[in-house]
C-alpha cells in the first residue's frame, strides 16, 4: 500500500495552502522575534491567549472568527505588558517573567476551556494539537467557489503580516538592531516592539485551529533560525524564511501522509509533521550553513592544516639546508619528522615541485631559490616569536617552540617588522640559532 | 532659555530602583566645542547621555537641546551609542547601518533610495570605509565597527552629537581618523559631547571637560577644570555617605 490512493487535490491541496499559509504568516514576524532574541515572547504569547480565546468563545457562544481575534489580541499584548512589568518590578530575569506570564495565563485558559468542554464545542485537544485535517470541511462561498473558511482567514493574516514587513521594513530592522537609535530618532522601539506583538498574537490566534498552540511556535521559530544560518542580508533572510516555511508545510503533509504507509501505519498528524520536517530543514541548515556550518568548518580546517602541513615541510628542509648545504632530503624523512602520512607528505612536496618551491632529485627533495625564500621567512617568523616570548613574555626557553609553531604560519611583513622592532633586531633567536634576515 | 547654547542640563537626577546614578546634574554646553565626558566606571556617564535623550527616566531635573526638549529638536541630535550595545552577528551590511542615520529624515514607512545610499556612501569614504561598504557587520574589526557608527552618525548631519566611549578598545589609526572627524566638525560649527577614558589624551582632544562622579565634580575649559585636585576629587571620593543613606532606605522598605 503506497498511500497513494489516499492522496486527493480537493483535500489535500486545501490543507497544504492552508499549512502553507500557516507557516508563512507564522515565519514573517518570527524573523524580528529571532534577531531581537525574543523567540520565546512569541511562544509565551501563543499559548497565554488560550484564556483570551476561551472568554471570547463564552461571551459570543460561537467559534466566529471577529471576537476571538479580539480577546486574543487583548491578552497576546497584557502578556507583553505582563512580563515587562514583572520584569521590572519584581527584579527577575526576562526568561523567568515570561514564564510566570504565560504559564499562568495558559492554565486560566486550560481550565476554562476544560470546564467548558462538556456542553461547548471547543475541543482543548484541537486548541492544542490544531486540527489541520479538517480544513476542507469547513468551508465558505466566495465568488460561487467553497473555500475553507482556515484558508481565507490565514490568506487574510498572511497578507497583513506581509504588508507589516514591507511598510515596516526600515522601522523594524531599526527599532530590532538598534533600539535607542530608533527611540531617539522618533521611531519608539517600544511602539515597533508592541506592534510586533499584535501581530504576533494575530498570526498565532489564526494559526492555532490548524498548526495548533503549540506547534505554531515551531512555525514562529524554526524556519527564521533557519534561514539565518543561510544568509548574511536581512532581506533575503525574510524571504527565505518564508520558502523554507513553505517547504516545512508541504513536506510535513506529504510525509504526514505517504511515510507511515511506508511501514504499514496510518497516516499521522500534520501539524506534527510540518514541525519536524522544520526541525529537519533546520538540521540540515546547520550542516551547510555557509557561514559557519558543521560542513564548512570541517573543510575550513582541513585546508587550514594543510596549509600549516605544507609550510611546514619547506620550513624543515630549510632548517636541514642551514646544517648541511644542498642536501637532499627524502619523503620519508620529511614525514618522519612532521609525523605526518608519507602518501599527504609527497602529495604536499609534489605540488611545491610545480609551484617551483623545490627540486626532485634521486636522492630526495632540494629548495629552489624561491623555496629557500619562502622558508627563510617562516624561519625568520618563528625565531622572531621565540625571542619575543622570551624577552617580552618571560616564557621559559623549553616552552616556546611549540607556540611559535603556530603562530609563524599567521604571521605577515608587517607583523614581523614589528616583532623585530620590539625585540631590538635580533641576530640570533633564544636557542642560539641565526635570524635569517627580510628580504627585500 | 537659550536657543544658542547646544546643551543644558539643569539639575538632573536619574535613579534606578530608588538609588540616584547621577545626581543633581547641572552642565552647560558652548556651541563649537568638543567636550569630554570623564570618570569612572559606574560613574554615570552612559546613563547622562541617555538621560538626555529621554532614553532613560528622569527622576528630576530639565535638558535643554537647542533652548528647546528635546523631542523638538532631535532632528539635531546624532547619536553614537557604545560599540557592544548591538549585536554584530545581526545580517546586515555596513551600509545597511549607515544609512540608519538617515531613517529620521526619511520618515516612516518610505523606503530607502539610491540618494540615501548616496549619502551613506560618502559618510564611510570620510571614514576610510568605502571598499567594506557590503560587508557583513561581523566581519569588521573593533576599529571598523567604530567608524561604521561614526559614518552613521556623520550622516545625521546634527548639530549635537552624543558619542559613547567612540574610542573604547580602537586601533591607533581608527584613533587618530576618529579625532579628525571630530576636529572637522567642530570646524563646521557642530558640537561634540564624548565619553573618554584616555586621561592623558584629554587635553589634547577637548575644550571642555564634565567630570563626573554621580554627581558632576567640576566642568568647563579643559585648561582650568582638568586638574590633578579634580581628578582626585572625581576618582577619589564616591559620594559615599549617599550611598550609604539609600542603602538605609532600602533595607528600612524591605523590613517594613
Amino acid at each position: 500500500m503506497s498511500g497513494l490512493e489516499n492522496w486527493s487535490w480537493a483535500y489535500d491541496g486545501w490543507i497544504v495552502l492552508a499549512g502553507m499559509l500557516c507557516a508563512v504568516a507564522a515565519s514573517l514576524p518570527g524573523n524580528f522575534l529571532l534577531l531581537r532574541r525574543m523567540s520565546l515572547l512569541g511562544d509565551a504569547i501563543s499559548h497565554a491567549i488560550l484564556p483570551g480565546l476561551a472568554v471570547a468563545f463564552f461571551v459570543s457562544e460561537s467559534r466566529s472568527s471577529w471576537p476571538m481575534f479580539l480577546g486574543a489580541v487583548i491578552v497576546g499584548i497584557l502578556t507583553a505588558l505582563f512580563t515587562e512589568w514583572i520584569r521590572n518590578f519584581g527584579d527577575v530575569d526576562e526568561g523567568a517573567s515570561m514564564g510566570v506570564v504565560f504559564t499562568t495565563l495558559f492554565a486560566i485558559g486550560l481550565v476554562l476551556i476544560v470546564q467548558a468542554a462538556d456542553h461547548v464545542d471547543l475541543d482543548p485537544g484541537c486548541v492544542l494539537y490544531g486540527a489541520i485535517e479538517m480544513t476542507p470541511l469547513d468551508t465558505l462561498n466566495v465568488a460561487g467557489q467553497p473555500i475553507p473558511r482556515v484558508v481565507i482567514v490565514l490568506g487574510a493574516v498572511t497578507l497583513v503580516n506581509l504588508l507589516f514587513v514591507v511598510l515596516f521594513f526600515k522601522e523594524l530592522k531599526l527599532s530590532a538592531f538598534d533600539p535607542a537609535l530608533a527611540t531617539s530618532v522618533g521611531f519608539s522601539a517600544r511602539l515597533m516592539h508592541y506592534l510586533l506583538m499584535v501581530i504576533v498574537a494575530v498570526t498565532a490566534v489564526a494559526s492555532f485551529e490548524t498548526a495548533g498552540n503549540i506547534l505554531v511556535v515551531a512555525m514562529f521559530v524554526v524556519p527564521p533560525a533557519t534561514a539565518f544560518l543561510l544568509t548574511e542580508r536581512l532581506g533575503v533572510m525574510i524571504f527565505c524564511s518564508a520558502i523554507i516555511a513553505m517547504l516545512s508545510a508541504g513536506l510535513g503533509h506529504l510525509s504526514a501522509v505517504f511515510l507511515p504507509h511506508a511501514f504499514g501505519f496510518q497516516s499521522t498528524s500534520t501539524s506534527g509533521m510540518m514541525a519536524l520536517c522544520a526541525g529537519m530543514l533546520f538540521f540540515v541548515a546547520s550542516l551547510v550553513s555557509p557561514r559557519n556550518g558543521v560542513i564548512v568548518r570541517i573543510v575550513r580546517r582541513q585546508k587550514l592544516a594543510l596549509r600549516i602541513l605544507s609550510e611546514d615541510l619547506i620550513a624543515l628542509l630549510y632548517r636541514m639546508d642551514e646544517r648541511a648545504r644542498d642536501s637532499a632530503v627524502s619523503p620519508q624523512k620529511l614525514s618522519a619528522v612532521l609525523r605526518s602520512h608519507t602518501w599527504l607528505a609527497a602529495w604536499l612536496m609534489n605540488r611545491h615541485v610545480r609551484t617551483g618551491h623545490v627540486i626532485p632529485s634521486e636522492s630526495g627533495y632540494r629548495l629552489t631559490e624561491a623555496g629557500r625564500q619562502l622558508g627563510s621567512v617562516l624561519v625568520r617568523s618563528h625565531r622572531l616569536w621565540e625571542q619575543y616570548l622570551v624577552s617580552e613574555g618571560g616564557v621559559a626557553v623549553d616552552r616556546i617552540h611549540g607556540q611559535a609553531e603556530k603562530l609563524e604560519h599567521f604571521t605577515n611583513r608587517e607583523l614581523r617588522d614589528r616583532l623585530d622592532e620590539i625585540t631590538a633586531a635580533p641576530a640570533t633567536d633564544p636557542h642560539g640559532s641565526r635570524i635569517p634576515s627580510e628580504h627585500k | 532659555m537659550n536657543s544658542s547654547l547646544p546643551l543644558a542640563v539643569n539639575d538632573l537626577t536619574v535613579a534606578w530602583h530608588r538609588k540616584p546614578v547621577i545626581w543633581d546634574v547641572d552642565i552647560e554646553v558652548q556651541p563649537g566645542q568638543l567636550v569630554g565626558v570623564v570618570g569612572p566606571n559606574g560613574a554615570g556617564k552612559s546613563t547622562l547621555l541617555k538621560a538626555i535623550m529621554d532614553l532613560v527616566p528622569k527622576a528630576s531635573g530639565r535638558v535643554e537641546i537647542f533652548g528647546q526638549s528635546y523631542r523638538q529638536s532631535r532632528h539635531r541630535v546624532g547619536y553614537v551609542p557604545q560599540r557592544e550595545s548591538v549585536d554584530w552577528d545581526f545580517p546586515i551590511s555596513v551600509l545597511d547601518v549607515v544609512t540608519m542615520g538617515l531613517y529620521g529624515k526619511i520618515g516612516w514607512c518610505l523606503p530607502v533610495r539610491r540618494k540615501h545610499r548616496d549619502i551613506a556612501l560618502r559618510a564611510l569614504e570620510q571614514v576610510g570605509m568605502s571598499d567594506l561598504a557590503n560587508r557583513q557587520i561581523s566581519q569588521l574589526s573593533g576599529g571598523q565597527q567604530q567608524r561604521t557608527f561614526l559614518a552613521r552618525a556623520l550622516v545625521q548631519d546634527a548639530d549635537l552629537y552624543l558619542m559613547d566611549e567612540p574610542f573604547a578598545a580602537v586601533d591607533a589609526a581608527t584613533e587618530k581618523a576618529i579625532v579628525e572627524i571630530l576636529r572637522d566638525m567642530r570646524k563646521a560649527g557642530k558640537t561634540a559631547i564624548v565619553i573618554h577614558h584616555d586621561l592623558p589624551t584629554v587635553p589634547e582632544y577637548f575644550d571642555a571637560v564634565v567630570l563626573l562622579n554621580m554627581r558632576v565634580v567640576a566642568c568647563g575649559p579643559t585648561k582650568d577644570v582638568f586638574t590633578r585636585e579634580n581628578l582626585e576629587r572625581t576618582y577619589g571620593g564616591r559620594l559615599t555617605l549617599l550611598d550609604e543613606a539609600t542603602e538605609a532606605m532600602r533595607r528600612r522598605e524591605r523590613t517594613l
